[in-house]
């Protein structure tokens, strides 16, 4: 059989205290090996602004899973419904993996992506500002850097 | 009586728009960037159609999806009025 790869991410409320954190990313941490899943990554990206408010709250903890289970187990309706009944969490999403995701998960688990990001930001505020009338000189000349960037790489 | 002159229409000559994506070689959007969505959402938050943006279709999708997905877990506005 072969396994398939998911990716969970969820916001937990900015309320809980550092130990109550802990404890809670472990608790799903558990549930997911407990029920056959084989955690690959994971990530906090600790106190993090939404863009808008969940239950009057506007910032959140961001936790992401990276795990791999066997296609046919229950592992993500009992971890959904963990994240349900869970008070703590205000939003989650699971999603399957594609081929092309797990590339560039692991591409960006080894830091490849740190530099692109980075240099990706101003080439976006080029781009914003010129959206709509005059476009190709500035997507262009973005463009040309981000390509230049792919090959650093 | 004199004619009056037609003026041939003069065509507006733009580049080509093409595929960013296709260009650079990515082939998978993560949703988790939305730094890296921004050139395809306006100042509300809505999502750019492809004649603006040149995007192929394939991608637009791919696009959609991450859009959507970015949103649902707050790092993108469903509703803004300046997001820029």
């Amino acid at each position: 059989m072969e396994k398939t790869n998911y990716e969970s991410v969820v916001v937990l409320t900015p309320v809980l205290s550092e130990k109550m954190l802990q404890e809670a990313v472990s608790d799903f941490e558990k549930l997911i090996t407990e029920n056959g899943g084989e955690l690959i990554h994971k990530e906090n990206w600790g106190l993090t602004k939404m863009a808008y408010p969940i239950q009057k709250k506007t910032t959140g903890f961001y936790q992401i899973y990276e795990f791999a289970a066997e296609a046919d187990t229950e592992i993500v309706d009992k971890l959904e419904l963990a994240f349900r009944r869970d008070e703590q969490v205000l939003r989650y999403l699971t999603i399957k993996l594609d081929k092309h995701a797990l590339k560039y998960n692991e591409r960006r688990r080894n830091g490849e992506f740190n530099k692109p990001k980075v240099k990706e930001a101003p080439a976006v505020a080029d781009k914003v500002a010129p959206a709509a009338p005059v476009k190709a000189a500035p997507v262009a000349e973005a463009q040309v850097e981000k390509v230049s960037n792919e090959e650093a790489e | 009586m004199a004619k009056r002159k037609r003026y041939k229409r003069i065509p507006i000559i733009r580049p080509k728009k093409y595929c960013r994506f296709k260009k650079s070689g990515i082939k998978y959007i993560d949703y988790k960037n939305p730094d890296f969505l921004m050139p395809f959402i306006n100042e509300q938050g809505k999502l750019l159609p492809r004649r603006i943006t040149g995007t192929s279709l394939k991608f637009q999708r791919k696009i959609a999806v991450a859009v959507k997905r970015c949103r649902h877990i707050a790092l993108l506005p469903y509703v803004a009025d300046q997001m820029k």
